[in-house]
């Protein structure tokens, strides 16, 4: 089977996957305690207000015809109208998206550049001080909430020496770079550290691997016998791994993108949650899905471009 | 040659004093239990055991010393005089990367032939250790082939620079009994055709039997026997050889229970102070527990570490 019919069946079978999430997306904004309608009509709104606006948004109607309606409307890409933006949730989110998107794939270069070099370091100097010195530093990473990295980088770094910006997103792709560095930084550190220690020990296990052994004997370079041999086995679980840090990092984009003001969909979201804005917190957490199963697919197919045992017959 | 390894504060001597020698063309046989230190030998000579631990002593090579040789000189000679083969077919190729690229690799690092004459090259040693369709199956990886055909690729690969001495670490254990002497067969066959050396580890009597030319006896990190092959089967001296031609089960009526050499090895963080094999030996003598025999020449070629050696009459008995 070639890989591109493979994306098209793996993209077909996102069609249940998508199903159940509007399920549930529906499901859970109608549980939610409080009236849209109420929230909508405003403080100073009469019963008859709250009563029309009911209608309006179809409400009144059994909740079977609302799914219907919520389902085809947003097969047609229509997401419905956003109460805080005043204006077309697909738009709205067209909008937001690149910058969620630049945003956490800046964060997972990062995560790269900083976990895949340290890896290999401690795991090439295993139980001695480099190991060590690396690992206890990581160790504190982690169990350092996000947002606190992220206040402390912003007090330091940018309010302080006045290095970088306190928030904003910037025009060009330079000064997005620039701008979308500290926020970046402090998602990456986190996700570094897991995949720096996940990396470490599958190098460590790799190394030892009959296969390397083999490699030695034969002769080979040191680069070639790490290079060829030690990383690309050592990474098959780490992509795995990265791909969920990725759909944690999405989620995570919620706290970083308040605290640097970053206007993205992460932000986004927390605003619509607070304004009770439920077509824009569908909208939002459809695309967020949307964005987590690409982000998935993706890691599969990387996964079996890597490993030929993992390619489909 | 010793080879010590160390785990936490602590000396473990997994080779002590063995010596031995393997001229071209020569087959040798190591055989012992597990844990002799029989693949520690091995990895001693190539120089993977010093990633693991402190190697001291020599292993002359063409007159150079491999011991403590810098990696980048070691590499020149590794897969390029000396090859090793592993165990397990299953797990010694890289599961990512085809045959062709494991086989042209090494290739590359020890000739100076093109792109398109390693190719050659590379189908040329796969069609000598059997493999069909040799040039299509260049491209395959590892899991496409049986146990069998991978030990073969192993040959292939450990054999393309034509080395000159080549390290067989149990290559048939991990097989099915039909494929075992089908892959001997091959390594001695090509091994004869090439005029290269073999040091054949095996826990199988019969194989050393049936293709070495000598054989040493390893036991706790030592060699304790050593000779020509029919000599030390024949006429065992050292009581643990004695022990060990008696566990090979032949013309067993069925049902009875098999031999096994009384006792357990010792760990190597509690040998004893003389010969490791004197709790388990039938006879031992005084000396023997306190001393360590050392291994000498009693006949012609024929060295034995054993204080109280098995005469040849009690030899032919067991």
């Amino acid at each position: 089977m070639s890989s591109l019919t493979y994306i098209f069946k793996r993209l077909f079978l996102m069609i249940p996957t998508f199903f159940l999430v509007m399920v549930i997306i529906f499901l859970l904004v109608r549980m939610l305690p409080g009236d849209p309608a109420i929230a909508m009509a405003g403080d100073r709104a009469s019963d008859a207000d709250i009563q029309a606006i009911r209608e309006r948004l179809g409400l009144t109607q059994p909740m079977v015809v609302q799914f219907w309606l919520f389902l085809s409307n947003t097969v047609q890409g229509d997401l419905g109208r956003s109460i805080l933006m005043r204006s077309d949730v697909t738009t709205v989110i067209v909008d937001r998206l690149p910058i969620t998107v630049f945003l956490t794939v800046y964060s997972v270069v990062l995560s790269l550049l900083i976990a895949g070099p340290l890896a290999f370091v401690a795991a090439l100097n295993r139980g001695r001080w480099p190991d060590a010195v690396i690992r206890t530093v990581f160790q504190v990473g982690l169990s350092m909430p996000v947002f606190y990295i992220g206040l402390v980088l912003l007090t330091f770094l940018a309010a302080q020496l006045r290095l970088f910006p306190v928030g904003g997103y910037g025009d060009t792709f330079g000064e997005r770079l620039y701008h979308l560095f500290l926020p970046s930084v402090t998602v990456a550190l986190y996700t570094s550290a897991i995949i720096m220690r996940n990396l470490r020990s599958a190098i460590i296990e790799v190394l030892d691997a009959e296969y390397v052994q083999f490699a030695r004997a034969k002769g080979l370079p040191a680069r070639l016998i790490l290079g060829r041999h030690v990383l690309r086995n050592a990474l098959i679980s780490t992509v795995t791994l990265l791909g969920l840090s990725i759909g944690n990092l999405m989620s995570g984009t919620l706290v970083t993108e308040t605290v640097f003001a970053v206007p993205g969909m992460g932000r986004l979201m927390l605003e619509a949650i607070f304004a009770r804005d439920y077509p824009l917190i569908q909208g939002l957490t459809l695309t967020f899905a949307l964005l987590v199963s690409l982000v998935f697919l993706m890691t599969d197919l990387f996964q079996s471009r890597l490993d030929p045992r993992m390619r489909l017959q | 040659m010793c080879t010590t390894f160390h785990r936490t504060g602590q000396a473990l001597p997994a080779l002590r004093d063995v010596s031995f020698s393997v001229s071209q063309g020569e087959v040798l046989g190591l055989v012992g239990e597990s844990g002799s230190g029989k693949s520690v030998t091995l990895r001693s000579i190539i120089g993977l055991a010093r990633r693991y631990g402190n190697v001291t002593g020599q292993v002359r090579w063409q007159g150079r010393d491999l011991v403590g040789m810098p990696d980048r000189a070691l590499r020149q000679i590794q897969g390029r005089e000396i090859a090793m083969i592993f165990q397990e077919p299953m797990t010694s190729l890289n599961p990512l990367l085809t045959v062709g690229l494991q086989l042209e690799e090494t290739l590359h690092a020890h000739t100076d032939l093109s792109k398109v004459a390693r190719r050659d090259r590379a189908i040329e040693m796969l069609n000598l250790v059997g493999i069909p369709s040799a040039k299509q199956r260049l491209k395959d990886y590892p899991h496409q082939f049986s146990g069998g055909m991978r030990q073969r690729v192993m040959i292939a690969i450990a054999l393309a620079a034509t080395p000159k001495l080549l390290l067989a670490d149990e290559p048939t254990t991990a097989l099915d009994v039909t494929i075992q002497a089908q892959i001997l067969d091959l390594i001695l066959q090509l091994a004869q055709d090439m005029d290269m050396g073999v040091v054949l580890v095996t826990h199988d009597l019969g194989v050393v039997a049936q293709t070495c030319d000598n054989v040493a006896v390893m036991y706790a990190g030592r060699i304790v026997e050593q000779g020509p092959v029919r000599g030390v089967l024949k006429h065992p001296r050292h009581p643990y050889t004695v022990g060990l031609m008696r566990s090979v089960p032949e013309n067993l009526p069925p049902r009875t229970s098999l031999y096994s050499v009384p006792g357990v090895p010792p760990s190597l963080d509690a040998l004893p102070r003389g010969c490791a094999f004197a709790p388990r030996c039938a006879a031992c003598v005084a000396s023997c527990e306190q001393d360590r025999p050392p291994l000498s020449l009693i006949t012609e070629g024929r060295q034995v570490a054993c204080f109280n050696p098995v005469t040849n009459e009690q030899g032919n008995a067991a």
